[in-house]
């Protein structure tokens, strides 16, 4: 069964020549018959099924529509044409920290962040101390966010983000925050995951890192799918394109 | 009411987080003040102060007694400041809330209402940081209670609706239009003046109390004076003239909201 599945999926943007953001050009412009937009297709019709277990790795050069891909499974973005159906919780960990305030202290955070993804504050209360472990920020619970590190801020968000059991875990270029040990401690948290059922879709450019993970990849060149297959296969035609 | 289904269970997931970003905003808004959250209460009682020094010289002919009921000049102002206050502290931060939370909508799906909503739940949490004040006003003036001062939530509620159609509409419009955000705040000022906070209807020019009644806003601030003050209840046009438009503008804001939430992310 599969737990993603894309339909032929299709992302238009309209560039605007002239940006148009205040009502008086907007209706000169729009009597003129003068209101121009230039067509973007991030995506052009892309199909593709991620089956329940499977750990999906997306590759492609930058603006290939991997973000734009991802985003739209997440929900974030409606797509213009074909479909797209999740079945099952949705974990996003598209950018680290959305969704934070500054000026409150990380425990205050970490009920909004919470309540953000959905979950309730009785769910936080039983899971506050896994969370505060695993981000190893303990001492500094009650200091306002905005006193944090960058990294320190990623450690308090990954550690959210990660603590149910999601059915799809989507997951953009985020395994590259923090010092090398929260790294790979971040690694083996999203392999606990994935072996306790959960589907991954991942977008990184590091090719090794997909390498390690998934088991299967899917490579996006331009918007369209170029190739999609076990790891292997495509990761060395992606490779190969690089050596021409 | 069965397409209705869906919408209700996703409020229903999302409560925490309406609940979660209220209390974010009032911890906010207070955080480092010496007398922190005294301020709700303090803000409401320094402004009235304001307009009573200004206004009570201006008009001090004017007659605000009704019948047997004496009517204190501080009273009738915090009554309508209250009210108005609520309704434009409210739409105005709804209006931008959309734009202002652009980069949690850019990452992670939320209903996006619930920004409008959260606005204007934190406004009505401000109202009732008001209504001690107003509590305070009443028993330093010893102005006489009536049983339907019990009441004096009903116009609030109301206006709860109304301002959250007003907002979801607003909130909608300035992720596309920017100008609106400018032209709005001229609004609400003129609309301040066609209000009788600080003057009786009775002294305005008659072409003026032609219009009034159809400022909303006039029937919520009657409404609400006539069960704290006046002890009366609202006559049918005001009921009218309150729920009529509450309910136009929720049904207004939910489909124009609805019909272009999915293009916002595109424009934020």
């Amino acid at each position: 069964m599969s737990v993603i599945e894309v339909k032929d999926v299709t992302m238009r943007f309209n560039m605007a020549k002239e940006r148009v953001d205040n009502l008086k050009e907007y209706f000169i412009k729009r009597a003129k018959g003068t209101l121009k937009f230039e067509e973007f297709y991030a995506l052009k019709g892309v199909s593709l099924q991620v089956e329940k277990g499977d750990v999906f790795g997306l590759v492609g050069l930058n603006g290939s529509g991997k973000s734009t891909l991802l985003k739209i499974v997440a929900g974030v973005l409606k797509p213009t044409g074909g479909s797209v159906s999740v079945q099952g919780t949705i974990a996003p960990l598209i950018e680290l920290g959305a969704g934070f305030d500054m000026d409150l202290t990380a425990r205050e955070n970490i009920y909004l962040n919470g309540a953000v993804l959905g979950f309730s504050p009785k769910f936080i209360d039983e899971k506050f101390e896994e969370i505060v472990d695993f981000s190893e920020l303990r001492d500094f619970l009650d200091v306002p966010l905005k006193n944090y590190s960058s990294g320190m801020v990623s450690r308090i968000a990954f550690a959210i983000a990660t603590v149910t059991q999601p059915d799809v875990l989507i997951a953009d270029e985020i395994l590259s925050v923090g010092d090398f040990l929260f790294q790979k401690k971040c690694e083996n948290r999203m392999r606990e995951l994935m072996s306790g059922g959960t589907t991954v879709l991942i977008v990184s450019h590091s090719i090794e890192q997909i390498e390690r993970l998934c088991n299967k990849v899917a490579w996006l060149d331009h918007g369209n799918l170029k190739m999609c297959g076990p790891v292997d296969e495509v990761c060395a035609a992606y490779k190969a394109m690089g050596q021409q | 009411m069965a397409k209705l289904k869906p919408y209700l269970q996703d409020f229903w997931r999302y409560r925490y987080l309406l609940k979660n970003l209220t209390s974010r905003d009032v911890k906010v808004k207070y955080r480092r003040s010496a007398l922190g959250i005294i301020w709700s209460v303090l803000n409401p009682l320094l402004m009235m102060m304001v307009l009573y020094v200004v206004f009570s010289q201006i008009f001090h002919t004017m007659q605000l007694n009704r019948g047997e009921v004496e009517v204190n000049f501080a009273v009738y102002l915090l009554t309508g400041q209250l009210i108005y206050n609520f309704f434009s502290e409210a739409t105005q931060t709804a209006m931008g809330s959309v734009l202002y939370n652009a980069p949690l909508i850019k990452k992670v799906y939320v209903p996006k209402y619930i920004f409008p909503l959260e606005k204007v739940t934190f406004s009505l949490v401000n109202a009732l940081f008001s209504l001690i004040a107003l509590v305070i006003v009443l028993a330093v003036t010893r102005t006489p209670i009536h049983p339907s001062v019990l009441l004096f939530w009903v116009p609030m509620a109301i206006l709860y609706v109304f301002n959250f159609g007003v907002g979801l509409i607003l909130a909608a419009a300035t992720v596309f239009f920017r100008d609106i955000m400018h032209l709005y705040g001229v609004l609400v000022t003129a609309l301040m003046y066609l209000t009788p906070i600080m003057y009786d209807v009775d002294i305005l020019p008659e072409w003026a109390k032609a219009i009034i009644p159809y400022n909303p806003l006039y029937w919520f601030v009657s409404m609400f004076r006539g069960f704290v003050i006046y002890g009366e209840m609202p006559s049918l046009n005001c009921w009218i003239g309150t729920c009529l438009p509450s309910v136009l503008v929720l049904l207004v804001g939910l489909i124009v909201f609805k019909k272009s939430q999915d293009r916002f992310v595109l424009y934020i």
